[in-house]
């Protein structure tokens, strides 16, 4: 067992967990923020996609020890405030961007991530670019159609 | 997942102790193999010698003709480094070919090599640029390092701390992914250096990375992509399952040298 | 007028909870005092049990309990059963073998469990059901049709010699081989539906609840039909009589299919909460999911189509073999029967239609119903063979089509099935005009310059939904009725509930549910709230699959809504004075037409709860329940044409574009129905290209995980054109087909015929992968190279 800290959604959290506690299960089961999800077991799906220290990672590939004093940010805590919502999530709503919901929050995380990447190397997401980002985030619904779009979209709500 | 003992390393020689003292431990660099390996409790370590928080293996340098770059650089910081784009093009983009963002937001280059997987792309960069592989004892060719499948030179005990490559005249990386895990199915680096032509292939072959013979052979003589035209493969030594026969996968090797030229 | 009404793109009313991670699905519920299943399960596909030894793993910290399959027959828990029957051409029945939820004497196909751990935590659980020392005799397997039916061949059930299951026929044999043997042109093809994995992106789950003081059971479960779901395991597996037993399916995150079913693991942690008077919980890995999850399609066919002089066709005869699997699952024996077979008339008028059918036992997880269900193979089969004989005519394969559709409505079909309606030249029209076909001359002569070889493929697709009338599927063998059920509940303040039977998993029904009530009063969906998925909250239903919730589960609903608007008129005219006929429901109030006499909605709703003023006689309150039992199947239909390019060094496929013409009747929100057409021309895709259910020759399955078995990506697919030439179904209230499976109907067909122009080769199965569709290159140049 070790005491784990780190900071999630803007708080500090510190949970004594077993060394062989995924960074997910941390998440899910000992903080019980709900919105990221296990799709897979082969790292593939992407359903469990969270921001450490502002890089998207795929929490359950990840051990909870080794975000110790790291900077956590889930889906819970993506908005600017509890009423609000982030541009990316007004974005996946507006063009139908989701079914199920179940890979949802990944995808959304994975889409922050990569608008902020691209923004800072100067690049441009167009729709190539989206589609090859999201290798790592599998939906069974939509067919990726509106989810492409609602990155579009997203990233230029963020601009 | 079966229980392990985590550790967080401060430095090399930390680390390398920490080890020596487990009973069964591993090092842990991203994570990215090793713990899907431990999450189908395919893997057991007793102990976790977590070194991607090193700093001093976190480092990308250009000195003369060398780029050396620190064994826990994530493939997201190579793919991204300036020095790297510039001096080795061919590796950024081997680099930003690695799994997703998400995954080389965390996987290191002493994690991918020191694992050898045979269908991981850094075995071929090491390989087809001729590089060298650093550890905390020794330096090691990159043509003595990878061994054979999951297997290398490193010794019990031993950690990647850093790989040097020597820059290139013309170097090209072409991937064919496994349409399902995107890992390598095929691919090819192929390289003009100091010591002549180089090609790497990874994914293709039964024992892991190699390199090709009558492929360096037809580029040594000419460096295009039509003089691989026809230089065939061994199909005994493909792998084979469902997702292509030793045939294809020998037909491949040909197709992405030819278009590893076209990219250097 | 509010404009949320019928055929309004509301965005969705569900996405807020979705898109903050909100959503409560059934792996996110925690209840007191919760242990965690772990199942033993066979690594042998075809074994006897010789014995189980737990010792080591009860004695293992924080184990509840091992309980093993003798327990559970000792309990008196029934065994699964399949709930459609189906009689062989000799009048036998099925041979359905015996399937308990924890194997006894022998273990069938790898991930068939023999014991469950209930212990403390997941990984206690896990570690101690490795502890369990299971010995097995490993028998021979079998894991496809073709060994199956060998002579010799492993015995999977006693009661099914030879593994078949049944030998079923259809249509009018002697006169289809009339016809055939009279025909001036034959096309004969061998054709392979290949196995896939249904994947819903949230693996199975379940949190079982026993309370000891009121002998009741709680199921949180992964379902499509919770109610179905319940009726299940207190009717047929006796786990708890009907009224002791609540079944709640909260968010489900996707289900095709595969979440139909009621599997080994709702029963076993509803018993083993019993067992242990502990709440336990059971999520699949996705690695369980591959082994346990069940599959779809695994048909192989041969079939024979004749056209007269003019190209007419004068008759079809197909003999499918079907592989379903180790065990009997609750609906496989429908599927390539009644949701197949029903269909290979397609959209053409074909006087002449023969099939019969044989299905197998094999060592491989049950197979049952995937998106479409039977449809698609069928789709498949008709569609590729149309493709291939006009190549084999030299005709325009649109053309050849056209001159066959079925032009007149109603149609009868010699395969049972009654089109009601369709404009099928209608839709080739308006797909090819969005296809730009006239253009694809020019496109492929480019595409050449570039070294591409560039291809395009029609599908014509026609399949059935809305399933179906109760007699009808009660006289085919099915063991429940599939009716739907609906309550609408008018609160005293003027908001509405829908208690509906239907369950959405992606489907986006309180939107649409909304949108069907916001039509009828005019009132924001906003204050109309939708209530499914929980078996105390509503009383009965049938669920959701086979593209019923529109055509049937909106049915009932607009059926509830009659009764309602009848009171409410009944009220307003007896309150404002007026004649019924004279009520009119706009703008949030009732009106007396051509009068400013009003009321507004909500006082109409507060009038029937305080019940001071209303019409003699009249019953206070403002709810209304019905039950729609539908008159017909629906039958959308389409054309989907797709357009690709290889790349003949690698014999990578790129899909360049995709194009859709639907017939679905009325449309509630073409947002919604775009989106289910996206997703399932995306599974078609998969199948067609991607997605491969492999076992070995033993029984072992080697796409096991997303390493092995390749989902389609977003880089995987196109964007989709997508179009509507809709015609209304007579047969339902509100004119509405169903849209949840066309698209995985309709596209597989396409997309081979787009490659096989390409490539010049015929031969070729799905998946096409790169490797295969280069492996059909080689035969092209071998061929070339010969002559």
């Amino acid at each position: 067992m070790t005491k784990v800290s780190m900071t999630v959604n803007g708080k500090a959290r510190s949970v004594e967990v077993p060394d062989n506690t995924l960074l997910v299960d941390y998440i899910r089961e000992n903080l019980r923020l709900t919105g990221t999800h296990v799709g897979c077991d082969t790292s593939q799906c992407g359903a469990c996609v969270v921001h450490v220290d502002g890089q998207a990672v795929k929490s359950c590939t990840m051990l909870a020890a080794a975000a110790e004093g790291a900077e956590v940010t889930t889906i819970e805590g993506v908005a600017a405030s509890k009423d609000d919502l982030h541009p990316m999530q007004v974005a996946f709503k507006e063009n139908h961007g989701l079914q199920c919901g179940f890979c949802t929050p990944g995808m959304i995380m994975a889409a922050t991530d990569m608008v902020s990447r691209y923004k800072a190397a100067g690049k441009t997401l167009d729709e190539p670019a989206i589609r090859e980002e999201l290798e790592g985030n599998i939906c069974r619904c939509t067919g990726y159609h509106n989810i492409v779009k609602a990155i579009a979209d997203g990233a230029s709500k963020m601009a | 997942m079966y229980d392990t003992t985590y550790y967080r390393a401060s430095s090399v020689s930390d680390a390398t102790s920490k080890l020596a003292g487990t009973e069964d431990g591993k090092f842990l660099g991203g994570g990215q193999t090793l713990i899907p390996t431990m999450k189908q409790r395919l893997a057991a370590p007793s102990d976790l010698v977590d070194v991607s928080g090193i700093d001093a293996l976190k480092n990308i340098s250009v000195e003369g003709d060398t780029v050396t770059i620190g064994a826990a650089c994530t493939h997201a910081q190579v793919a991204g480094s300036s020095e790297v784009a510039e001096a080795i093009p061919a590796l950024a983009s081997l680099a930003n070919g690695i799994g997703d963002p998400a995954v080389r937001a965390r996987g290191t280059i002493g994690g991918s090599i020191a694992n050898n997987d045979p269908a991981a792309d850094y075995p071929a960069g090491c390989l087809g640029l001729g590089a060298t592989i650093v550890t905390d004892a020794r330096e090691i060719p990159a043509d003595e390092f990878f061994v054979g499948m999951f297997e290398t030179a490193l010794d019990e005990g031993e950690m990647v701390t850093a790989v040097k490559f020597p820059k290139a005249t013309k170097a090209g990386y072409a991937k064919f992914p496994n349409p399902a895990s995107r890992y390598a199915m095929v691919g090819v680096l192929a390289a003009q250096t100091a010591n002549g032509v180089r090609v790497a292939v990874t994914g293709a072959g039964n024992d892991g990375v190699f390199r090709h013979a009558a492929l360096e052979e037809a580029l040594g003589a000419n460096w295009s992509a039509d003089a691989t035209q026809g230089v065939s493969t061994d199909e005994g030594d493909m792998l084979a399952d469902i997702h292509g026969s030793a045939e294809y996968r020998a037909h491949l090797v040909g197709v992405m040298a030819g278009r590893a030229v076209d990219n250097s | 007028m509010t404009d949320q009404g019928i055929g309004a793109r509301v965005l969705r009313k569900e996405d807020k909870r979705f898109i903050t991670g909100k959503g409560k699905y059934t792996d996110d519920i925690v209840q007191p005092n919760q242990a965690y299943a772990a199942f033993v399960r066979s690594p042998h596909a075809h074994a006897n049990v010789k014995s189980i030894d737990a010792s080591a793993a009860e004695a293992m910290d924080g184990v509840e309990a091992v309980l093993n399959g003798h327990q559970l027959t000792g309990d008196a828990i029934g065994n699964i059963i399949c709930g459609w029957g189906i009689t062989s051409k000799d009048g036998s029945p099925m041979n359905m073998g015996a399937w308990s939820a924890l194997a006894t004497e022998k273990v069938r196909y790898v991930g068939d469990a023999v014991a469950v751990v209930i212990a403390d935590s997941k990984a206690q659980a896990q570690a101690a059901a490795e502890a369990v020392m299971v010995e097995y005799e490993v028998l021979p397997a079998t894991s496809n049709v073709r060994d199956s039916m060998k002579e010799g061949a492993p015995q999977i059930h006693e009661n099914a010699p030879g593994n078949q299951i049944f030998d079923w026929e259809i249509g009018n044999k002697d006169e289809t081989d009339a016809a055939l043997a009279s025909a001036h042109h034959t096309t004969t093809m061998d054709i392979t539906n290949n196995r896939l994995s249904p994947n819903p992106m949230e693996p199975r789950s379940a949190v079982a609840t026993f309370d000891e003081s009121e002998d009741h059971y709680t199921l949180y479960t992964t379902s499509q039909n919770p109610h179905v779901a319940r009726l299940v395991l207190s009717a047929f597996y006796n786990v708890a009589p009907e009224h002791k037993l609540r079944v709640i399916a909260p968010d489900v995150g996707g289900g095709f299919g595969a979440k139909i079913y009621i599997y080994p693991e709702e029963i076993v942690c509803l018993w083993a909460s019993m067992k242990t008077n502990r709440s336990v919980k059971w999520t699949s890995t996705r690695s369980e999911a591959f082994l346990t999850d069940a599959h779809g399609r695994d048909h192989v066919s041969t079939a024979t189509m004749g056209f007269d002089a003019d190209n007419n066709i004068v008759g079809f005869k197909i003999n499918t073999k079907a592989n379903l699997g180790a065990y009997m699952s609750l609906f496989s024996s429908s599927v390539p029967t009644y949701l197949y077979a029903t269909l290979l008339s397609g959209q053409y008028n074909i006087a002449n239609v023969y099939c019969d059918v044989q299905t197998y036992y094999t060592n491989t997880v049950p197979v049952d119903a995937y998106r479409g269900a039977g449809r698609p193979e069928a789709s498949y089969l008709v569609e590729r063979m149309m493709e291939t004989a006009a190549r084999e005519l030299g005709v325009d394969p649109g053309e050849l089509r056209r001159q066959n559709f079925v032009r007149e409505f109603p149609h009868q079909t010699p395969v049972i099935m009654a089109y009601d309606s369709g404009d099928f030249a209608g839709n080739l029209d308006q797909a090819k005009a969005a296809a730009d076909v006239a253009g694809f001359a020019a496109r492929k002569e480019e595409a050449a310059k570039r070294g591409k070889l560039r291809g395009m493929g029609y599908s014509n697709y026609i399949e059935a939904c809305g399933i179906a009338p109760s007699a009808a599927v009660g006289s085919l063998g099915a063991g429940v009725g599939l009716w739907e059920s609906a309550e609408v509940r008018v609160n005293p303040v003027g908001t509405i509930e829908i208690l509906t039977g239907s369950h959405s998993h992606g489907q986006g029904h309180e939107t649409t549910f909304a949108q069907l009530v916001s039509e009828r009063f005019d009132l924001p969906t906003e204050n109309i709230q939708i209530v499914h998925g929980d078996t105390d909250k509503v009383q009965f239903g049938m669920g959701t699959y086979g593209s019923r919730s529109g055509a049937v589960g909106m049915s009932a609903i607009s059926k509830a809504l009659d009764k309602v608007e009848a009171k409410v008129k009944k009220i307003a005219a007896h309150v404002l004075e007026a004649a019924e006929d004279d009520i009119v429901i706009e703008g949030g109030e009732v009106k007396v037409k051509g009068t400013d006499k009003a009321m507004g909605w909500h006082e109409v709703g507060l009038s029937a709860y305080t019940a001071h003023n209303l019409p003699e006689g009249m019953e206070p309150g403002l709810k209304e329940g019905a039950f729609y039992d539908p008159t017909n199947f629906t039958f959308p239909a389409g054309c989907y044409i797709c357009e690709v390019e290889v790349d003949p060094q690698t014999g990578v496929t790129e899909i360049v574009q995709f194009t859709a013409s639907d017939d679905f009747g009325t449309i509630i929100n073409p947002m919604i129905v775009e989106g289910q057409v996206h997703g399932g021309i995306a599974q078609g895709i998969g199948q067609a290209m991607l997605e491969h259910a492999v076992y070995d020759d033993d029984g072992q399955l080697l796409s096991g995980s997303y390493m092995d078995y390749c989902m389609p990506r977003a880089d995987d697919v196109p964007n989709y054109t997508v179009s509507h030439h809709s015609t209304t179904c007579p047969g339902n209230p509100l004119g509405m087909k169903g849209c949840g499976e066309a698209g995985a109907i309709g596209s597989p067909p396409a997309v081979i015929n787009a490659i096989t122009d390409a490539i010049g080769n015929n031969n070729l199965s799905m998946p096409a992968t790169p490797s295969r569709v280069w492996a059909a290159l080689q035969q092209v140049s071998a061929a070339q190279a010969a002559e």
